[in-house]
């Protein structure tokens, strides 16, 4: 949120329909993406309910669990999902590409990618997978061999889900919400249907009528996990007893179908919109750290391994801490330098500006500090009327070229001067091209999409005491296996 | 008759619950919501009459779920919840000793419960040493607004060694010892209301409130079982903000004096249309969080729409627009449409240029 993404909310409102805050799209959308829409019984922890899945827009697949108290239902169900994920994902490992590094390596040429409703689905795919890793095919309450192997990729994508940038497993209203400001506030934009009828209200509808209508729980039932209150007091309750009586799902799976259709109409309709938008020019190399973190992850299942244990170590926790920083500044960077809509957020609080270059002094050389032969440092002049708060000595970046590292001389006015400081090639006067030139328009940023880096941390074994000394590596126990589920 | 039992009407006065309190709490500049409650107006039917019902609602199963979990906790003389209190608090409890204070000599009127819990849990303060006692469904009293409500009682009372400690039983899970923080916040929002209440009965007792702790035993189900498992929660913070919002509660008194004589919000008595101009006689103060909590939110939001006003958008959005109240004039003051009045002109100048690089950077 920011104050340009508040304007673009009131003028939605005005105008009666969402109003654009990016104008490419920052997400990956597959050829070939999984919807999945889950729902849970209300007042249990994760008791799956029923599912709308599939990559085929006119053939989704529904899965329902008529008794959801019933924990063999309930596993019958996760097998029946994993019947319709784990070809899909396996399927993506087949296809490999060698990629050109120091030390080239095989990358699956494309991964599975997962598409749920909100934030709450997200969720609930996270505690599906907790819920089914540990389990075993032997011993005490067996399950189908299939079910563990569905936890282990369920927590994998919901982990994913956690870094910024990350399009393995995407939420469609924040996936919506990066790209269009409706008229109504972040809490509402939580509701698929109401979000949608804001960006593409019906024929002869305005955003906010549609968006009214489109609360009714009969014409639009919630997009899960949760069902609508009255929706379980009124049907479901009396489906799940008629299936109690007589031993047919059918009328549990006619209450269903009715709650997850609906939304499974607006999910595609989400997608080809998100779709209609160009893609940013970095959307690639993020989806391509997906495609890295999905081979690895098949490499390690392929060598029988362990379910991730229910903590982290002390390591691996600050390990993983820093990656999801690093992985956020360097989106948040990306994001900005591929769209000028994006850029106008960092513009407005200050640590952007953008204006023209009024003068170059091309030719500049100093000793830098700590060097003892001159090197070229150009100075470039910048007429902005942005309200820049940044400070001299500043570092910055710009979308030029995001390699390039430059900083702030000084500040007068509407006047910046900045230096640059690398990227002009091995001569003694700057390579062409490489200096902004007088009358071009530039935008500098504090910015690093470099992301930073990892702060120097122990291996798991020299652990130290302060946090709690070496874990023990975590084998998966019997009492994990037979964990409870009521 | 007051003048808050002419606005109700006929109908029977709603008890107050620590959830109703902690929503107040979250919005204490909400005139409406202030008046309804201390009316003790059923806000749920008046809502429906209006023609908004409540956005929310609790599914029968979560009620069920909620309703056998409290009775396992609760089951063999709170036999699971003893054990949890000795591992969490770290006590040896021998034997407690177990009151149920939900209706008394068969009766179940307020004035009686509330009174017999004063003097129960004043004999235990006074003489209860050492033993464990467990007081469930404590009648406890509260001045909310400078009106005496009462609390519905959620909750156990439990006294150890000259402290009394409120156990609250929720049902949602505690998984791999991490539960929803949303679901944990409310939880501790409410208890502090509960320790809030207890500690004022103490004091009006001329006992100790402090001997009311601070930490409350939180009790969930854990993982993905049935079983209980039991936290301490401080609610110090939450007790420091309720104390502060309750303080800053209008007077229920001053807007009622602000209010038309004769006017009753009495639904039976009126036709939506008539409900309605009663109802918005009193200010609200809308903001989309309403919607997860207040059974008027819908025909508060309305409101707020048909008035073009920022709340709408959320409190962010509001303050980003730099406080100003109506979306036509922040769009007004963007492009040069409207005049700005002297504390407007740093906002306006914001707006302005926001307004001139979102179309630079749109095109």
């Amino acid at each position: 949120m920011s104050v340009i993404s508040s304007y673009a909310r009131a003028l939605a409102v005005q105008t009666g329909r969402a109003q654009p805050v990016a104008t490419v799209r920052h997400v990956h959308l597959s050829a070939t993406p999984m919807v999945f829409i889950p729902l849970k019984l209300a007042g249990e922890a994760a008791a799956p309910l029923a599912a709308l899945v599939g990559t085929d827009p006119a053939n989704p697949r529904l899965l329902v669990v008529p008794q959801p108290r019933n924990r063999d239902l309930r596993f019958a169900f996760m097998a029946e999902l994993a019947d319709v994920m784990l070809p899909y994902i396996e399927g993506f490992a087949a296809v490999t590409e060698t990629v050109e590094a120091k030390t080239p390596y095989e990358r699956s040429s494309d991964a599975p990618q997962l598409l749920v409703p909100n934030r709450g689905g997200v969720a609930f795919t996270k505690l599906l997978g907790r819920s089914t890793r540990f389990r075993r095919a032997d011993g005490p309450y067996p399950v189908h061999p299939s079910v563990p192997v569905l936890g282990q990729w369920l927590t994998f994508l919901a982990e994913r889900a956690e870094y910024a940038g990350s399009s393995a497993l995407v939420a469609l209203t924040e996936a919506l919400a990066l790209h269009w400001a409706t008229g109504q506030s972040p809490m509402e934009d939580a509701n698929l249907a109401t979000q949608l009828a804001w960006i593409a209200p019906p024929e002869g509808q305005n955003g906010p009528e549609a968006a009214l209508a489109a609360e009714d729980p009969l014409t639009s039932p919630p997009a899960g996990p949760e069902t609508h209150p009255d929706f379980d007091g009124q049907v479901l309750d009396h489906a799940i007893r008629a299936y109690e009586s007589s031993g047919s799902p059918a009328q549990v799976r006619e209450a269903l179908r009715t709650q997850l259709e609906p939304t499974w109409a607006l999910m595609w309709q989400a997608v080809r919109l998100l779709r209609g938008l160009p893609e940013a020019a970095t959307v690639d190399a993020r989806w391509a750290k997906d495609r890295d973190q999905f081979t690895r992850e098949t490499a390690r299942l392929a060598d029988g391994g362990f379910p991730r244990g229910r903590v982290d170590g002390a390591v691996s926790a600050a390990i993983r801490l820093a990656d999801l920083e690093s992985a956020l500044q360097t989106y948040e960077a990306q994001r900005a330098f591929d769209d000028p809509l994006v850029m106008t957020e960092h513009r407005v609080a200050g640590k952007a500006f953008s204006g023209e270059v009024v003068a170059v002094d091309a030719t500049r050389r100093i000793v830098p500090p700590g060097k003892t032969r001159p090197a070229p440092r150009p100075l470039v002049t910048i007429r902005t009327s942005d309200p820049v708060r940044l400070s001299p000595g500043k570092r910055l970046f710009s979308s030029r070229n995001r390699k390039q590292k430059t900083e702030i001389v000084s500040i007068a006015g509407d006047l910046v001067v900045i230096q640059i400081n690398d990227q002009m090639g091995r001569g003694s006067t700057p390579a062409p091209g490489s200096v902004p030139e007088v009358g071009e328009i530039v935008c500098y940023a504090e910015l690093d999409p470099g992301g930073g880096q990892r702060p120097r941390l122990p291996s798991g074994e020299d652990t130290p005491w302060t946090h709690g000394g070496p874990p023990a590596p975590y084998v998966p126990t019997d009492e994990d296996a037979q964990e409870a589920w009521s | 008759m007051t003048r808050l039992d002419t606005l109700r009407g006929p109908a029977a006065p709603l008890d107050h619950n620590a959830r109703t309190i902690a929503a107040l709490a979250v919005n204490p500049g909400c005139d409406r919501r202030a008046l309804l409650d201390a009316a003790g107006i059923d806000k749920q039917r008046t809502a429906t009459h209006l023609g908004y019902p409540a956005p929310f609602g609790q599914s029968p199963f979560a009620i069920t779920r909620a309703a056998s979990f409290d009775a396992l906790v609760k089951a063999n003389g709170c036999a699971h919840l003893l054990r949890l209190l000795r591992d969490t608090l770290d006590l040896s409890i021998s034997e407690a000793s177990y009151s149920d204070i939900s209706d008394v000599g068969g009766s179940d009127n307020h004035q009686v419960r509330h009174t017999r819990t004063r003097a129960l849990l004043k004999r235990a303060a006074s003489d209860g040493e050492g033993a464990g006692t467990l007081f469930d469904h404590p009648l406890l009293k509260l001045g909310v607004a400078g009106h005496q409500v009462y609390l519905e009682p959620a909750i156990i009372a439990f006294q150890i060694e000259g402290r009394f400690h409120v156990v609250e039983i929720k049902s949602f899970a505690v998984i791999d010892d991490q539960a929803d923080a949303g679901q944990v916040a409310a939880a501790a929002r409410q208890s502090a209301v509960y320790v809030y209440a207890l500690r004022a009965l103490f004091a009006s007792e001329g006992l100790d409130p402090d001997r009311v702790s601070h930490d409350v035993v939180l009790v969930c189900p854990k993982d993905f079982a049935n079983h209980p498992t039991a936290t301490l929660l401080d609610v110090r913070q939450q007790l420091a903000a309720l104390d502060r919002q309750l303080s800053r509660l209008t007077r229920i008194d001053r807007i009622l004096d602000e209010l038309p004589v004769g006017i009753t919000f009495d639904i039976e008595a009126q036709s939506p249309d008539e409900a309605a101009k009663a109802v918005s006689t009193v200010d609200a103060r809308f903001a989309p969080e309403c919607l997860s909590s207040c059974e008027m939110a819908l025909f508060c939001r309305a409101e707020a729409r048909d008035s073009g006003s920022t709340d709408m958008l959320g409190r962010t959005a509001r303050d980003e627009l730099g406080g100003v109240e109506s979306i036509p004039t922040a769009l007004g003051l963007a492009d040069d449409s409207r005049l700005p009045s002297p504390e407007q002109t740093e906002i306006a100048e914001q707006l302005r240029y926001v307004r001139r690089i979102y179309i630079e950077a749109v095109a």
